[in-house]
């Protein structure tokens, strides 16, 4: 009945895991109560849970990274505090069985439910606004996907109560992945949840390449698209070509746990080095897929900020585009150690260091944008000039670690881990926040406090470079990564300093909701009444902040880059012409969320055995997609009235 | 973005720390053998070549941002200039330079210091058989006929040929001071060689995690003379007992923390016998 699961699945001799998920069990009930008691759910329900607004998406999207980059950070320290004490003889407080579920589930949710989920929550946010378009190009689909994610976050949170999460790293390696070396439902959780939350993005990858590549404001070319849509055409092209191949890995993995076949195992002619390949096949194109758009922001935010266009445009789209191809071609130096020969080691290496040359022509640009430009010291540019300084020596370590024999020295240790930290915390999350605070008003109305974002600012640059700088010279002292302790005692100075700078990182997180509860009460005195609080030059900056659920009442006609600075220079009004008599939207649809529901249910079921439950959900998912297909009445219309009304009230308001 | 002296100061003091540590310990910082030895060189000037670039663009983003912030009158601003074809120029050509010189260095590299090259040395390898096990090392002499679990001695100045492969899930053969490592796969027997120059204690590590027992796969490196290693395997023959089928079967249960012990005797082909039965011995299931 139950499949594999009973009371014993519930970790009750754990106090770590039992107490977190009770205060988050407490936390979810207290909110639900609050929602319920305040009478939210109708609101909640139509208006974001329902929706297929692509403004809202974004914000549903980068709210859920904001909580999993808590989830997260919390395993991040617990990872800290056990290596500053478990030096010479000390074990530590954290057992071997669940410090390697600590840090397979840090990678998990860091790369899949936090970089991603931001950044196509941006891409979401901010690319159907910079097109000077309605809205993506399937409007449902794209809440399908937000949901799909959602669903993958439940199911790796629910392994933290009822079972148990992968031990086995991030990337679950077989053979220690096959079921005979891990038989517990930990790498199930975490296959069955990317499985589902996969699709989702696979599926947001298609709306966006189509969004991009069809939908545009009329006179839009390809050479006036700002940049940050040409980085989420690459990012999302990416997606399209390389998600696939994480599906088809997942699903043979899948296959040789629950039925027995040898794809990865060690006998029976399995073959454990093409899981490998595989997966980094897709994996090294994911990094790509993270970094592209945040480039994208630190583009907008740099132009915007010095007053000034892009410098070199064009040579930025090449080397997007550049990046964007040779990002296939480069998995392999993920294993230098494998023991493959020199010729291709050495083609491998140095196609990586290939990809470094588009990489330093966009930081050069970066450079000459702010040359002879007006630059205003916003949090934004903070984050900005914090990455180009910190990126560059990311970069740096990162053509280390492609030459073969330097690899075959620094491969897996502290070194490494210091390095992808150096590129994802000082590019993607420094990214992350620069355009959270930076399209913050357009989606609110408000701008957010200057001071705590500054603040937030310099305690994650600081934090990052204590935090990491001495897991660059352990690595070099011979400490590897996924140790639970280590015997040498004169390693615990540097990992105590590492510590400390997760503590001042907690400092930079803390300051981020200060920021944001700080500006929501203030946020009559801060309030954006011109749609323009930056100055901008890109479209999204010429509709009202937050825009109305159709964007623009009058779609803009677009002659050149940067078509809103034109705009504003030449004196011309952008939305001018006359209203259209009626907009059409899309209806707000609850497919997204209760296929998402069915996904959750059958993922469980699969993780526990229970079949009759997993035919189930997925009888329910397909029932679903299938009464979604017959449906007739697909858009709502907005009223020449109701455009007017809202155009006026946008006139009315002061400033 | 205007740092403090004090700021600086306190980063100037930081980073030398960090780089006194680097160099103190005995990591790969430290080698004592010739693979390694080359690789630190690699590693240096790879990265002197990268800091001709890299810092002067740390340096570039500092001045420019402050140089042109708003207040500043003295700046000049042209906010219409956005293109300029020598720069442009420029700034494709100095990256693939750079490139060009390291994709040298990392060709060159990969070919001298494959880990299947056999050293220039005169003097004829010793073969040693790596095996790796949950969660310990067994290293088979197969011409000298002895074996040991978790230490490995080995004559100093002589060339190490190992052979490795895994009984069950990866891992990755790592001695920090005498360079490569190189993975361990159930089914494959993979080739890495190394010399200790120097007679000494090295540790050698696992660098592939491999499930719960992974942070205490460790074993010690004895360097040591060629009339101690001689010794040493004397003495080796003159105790314990065999290896053989079963013996081995015992070795593949999973333990943590195993002493260092040795085998008087190896029976013939085990690491062949090994290599041809992969995944013989799943691992038993864990609490």
């Amino acid at each position: 009945m139950f499949g594999k699961l009973s009371l014993a699945a519930i970790p009750w001799n754990q106090p770590i895991p039992l107490i977190t998920s009770a205060v988050i069990i407490v936390l979810l009930a207290a909110i639900l109560g609050l929602v319920t008691y305040k009478g939210w759910w109708t609101y909640l329900w139509r208006e974001w849970l329902t929706s297929t607004d692509h403004k809202r998406i974004g914000v549903m999207y980068v709210v859920l990274a904001l909580v999993m980059l808590i989830r997260g950070f919390s395993d991040a320290i617990m990872m800290r505090s056990q290596l500053a004490v478990a030096a010479g003889t000390a074990a530590g407080y954290l057992p071997p069985e669940h410090y390697d579920q600590i840090f397979s589930a840090h990678g998990t949710i860091m790369i899949f439910f936090v970089a991603m989920t931001f950044v196509i929550g941006l891409m979401n946010f901010a690319v159907p606004l910079q097109l000077g378009v309605r809205d993506v190009a399937f409007p449902v689909l794209n809440s399908v996907s937000f949901w799909l994610t959602a669903a993958g976050v439940l199911l790796v949170n629910v392994s933290l109560v009822i079972g148990e999460f992968a031990r086995t790293g991030w990337l679950v390696y077989p053979p220690l992945s096959e079921i005979a070396y891990s038989p517990g439902v930990g790498v199930d959780y975490y296959l069955w949840s990317l499985q589902i939350s996969g699709l989702g993005t696979l599926l947001a990858g298609i709306n966006f390449t189509t969004t991009i590549l069809k939908l545009r404001a009329p006179g839009m070319s390809y050479s006036r698209m700002p940049i940050f849509c040409w980085t989420a055409l690459a990012s999302n092209l990416l997606i399209v070509a390389a998600f696939p191949i994480l599906t088809a890995t997942f699903a043979m993995l899948l296959l040789d746990r629950y039925l027995g076949f040898h794809f990865f195992t060690n006998e029976a002619g399995g073959n454990p080095m093409m899981y490998i390949n595989l997966i980094w096949a897709w994996g090294h194109p994911e990094v790509y897929i993270l970094i592209l758009p945040a480039f994208g922001v630190f583009s907008e935010v740099i132009a915007t900020f010095s007053g000034k266009p892009l410098f070199g445009h064009r040579s930025m789209v090449i080397a997007t585009m550049a990046i964007c191809m040779l990002s296939f071609m480069v998995w392999l130096h993920h294993f230098f150690t494998m023991g493959a020969g020199a010729n291709v080691n050495a083609f491998f290496g140095i196609m990586t260091m290939i990809i470094a040359v588009p990489t330093g022509v966009k930081v050069f640009n970066w450079l000459f944008t702010l040359y002879w430009g007006e630059v205003r010291f916003t949090s934004p540019v903070y984050w900005s000039l914090g990455f180009m300084v910190t990126f560059v020596i990311g970069g740096m370590t990162g053509v280390l670690l492609a030459i073969p024999p330097a690899d075959f020295v620094l491969h897996n240790s502290l070194f490494l881990v210091a390095h992808f930290h150096n590129v994802i915390i000082g590019g993607v999350v420094f990214g992350a926040m620069a355009g959270y605070t930076y399209w913050f008003p357009k989606a609110f109305g408000f701008t957010l406090d200057e001071r705590l974002g500054k603040a937030a600012f310099w305690c994650w640059f600081i934090g990052f470079y204590l935090a990491f700088m001495p897991l660059y010279v352990l690595g070099l002292m011979g400490a590897t990564r996924r140790m639970q302790h280590y015997s040498d005692t004169s390693w615990q100075p540097l990992m105590l300093v590492a510590f400390a700078g997760a503590i001042v990182i907690l400092a930079g997180m803390s300051f981020t909701i200060a920021q944001l509860i700080y500006s929501i009460k203030t946020r009559e005195r801060r309030r954006d009444t011109t749609g323009d609080p930056w100055n901008g030059r890109t479209l999204e900056w010429s509709t009202a902040s937050p825009p109305p659920p159709w964007n623009f009442t009058v779609l803009p006609q677009v002659s050149g880059i940067d078509e809103f600075w034109r705009m504003k220079h030449a004196g011309k009004k952008l939305t001018s012409g006359a209203p259209p008599p009626s907009i059409h939207l899309p209806r707000s649809s609850s497919l997204g969320f209760l296929t998402a529901f069915c996904a959750v249910i059958f993922g469980f079921a699969a993780i526990w055995h229970i079949w009759w439950l997993a035919i189930l959900g997925l009888l329910g998912a397909i029932a679903l997609t299938l009464n979604h297909s017959w449906r007739l009445d697909t858009e709502v219309r907005v009223s020449a009235k109701e455009i007017a009304e809202f155009e006026t009230r946008r006139k009315v308001k002061p400033g | 973005m205007r740092v403090p002296i004090k700021t600086r100061a306190v980063l100037v003091l930081f980073g030398s720390v960090l780089f006194e540590c680097g160099c103190s310990t005995s990591g790969v910082l430290d080698p004592h053998g010739p693979i390694g030895g080359a690789e630190r060189t690699i590693l240096f000037n790879a990265t002197v070549i990268m800091l001709a670039v890299v810092v002067p663009v740390i340096l570039a983003t500092g001045l420019f941002a402050w140089w042109f912030r708003a207040g500043n009158r003295k700046a000049r601003r042209e906010p219409e200039w956005e293109y300029a074809g020598r720069i442009e120029f420029v700034v494709w050509a100095i990256p693939a330079l750079v490139v060009l010189f390291l994709g040298g260095i990392c060709w060159i590299g990969s070919h001298d210091l494959d880990p299947r090259t056999r050293l220039h040395d005169s003097a004829a390898p010793i073969e040693v058989e790596v095996v790796s096990l949950d969660w310990k090392w067994l290293f088979i002499y197969p011409n000298l006929g002895v074996a040991s679990v978790n230490r490995l001695v080995a004559p100093a100045g002589t060339p190490l040929h190992f052979r490795l492969t895994s009984a069950g899930v990866m891992n990755s053969f790592f001695i920090p001071q005498l360079g490569s490592q190189i993975y361990t796969m159930a089914g494959m027997a993979t080739e890495l060689n190394l010399q200790a120059d120097d007679p000494g204690t090295y540790a050698g590590l696992s660098a592939q995690f491999s499930g719960d027992g992974f942070s205490d796969m460790r074993f010690e490196v004895a360097a040591v003379s060629p009339q101690a290693f001689a010794e040493w395997i004397a003495e080796t023959r003159a105790h314990g007992g065999a290896l053989g089928t079963q013996e081995y079967a015992e070795l593949t249960r999973p333990t943590h923390k195993d002493a260092p012990r040795t085998f008087a005797a190896v029976s013939p082909n085990l690491f062949d016998a090994i290599l041809a039965t992969p995944g013989a011995a799943p691992r038993e299931i864990s609490k």
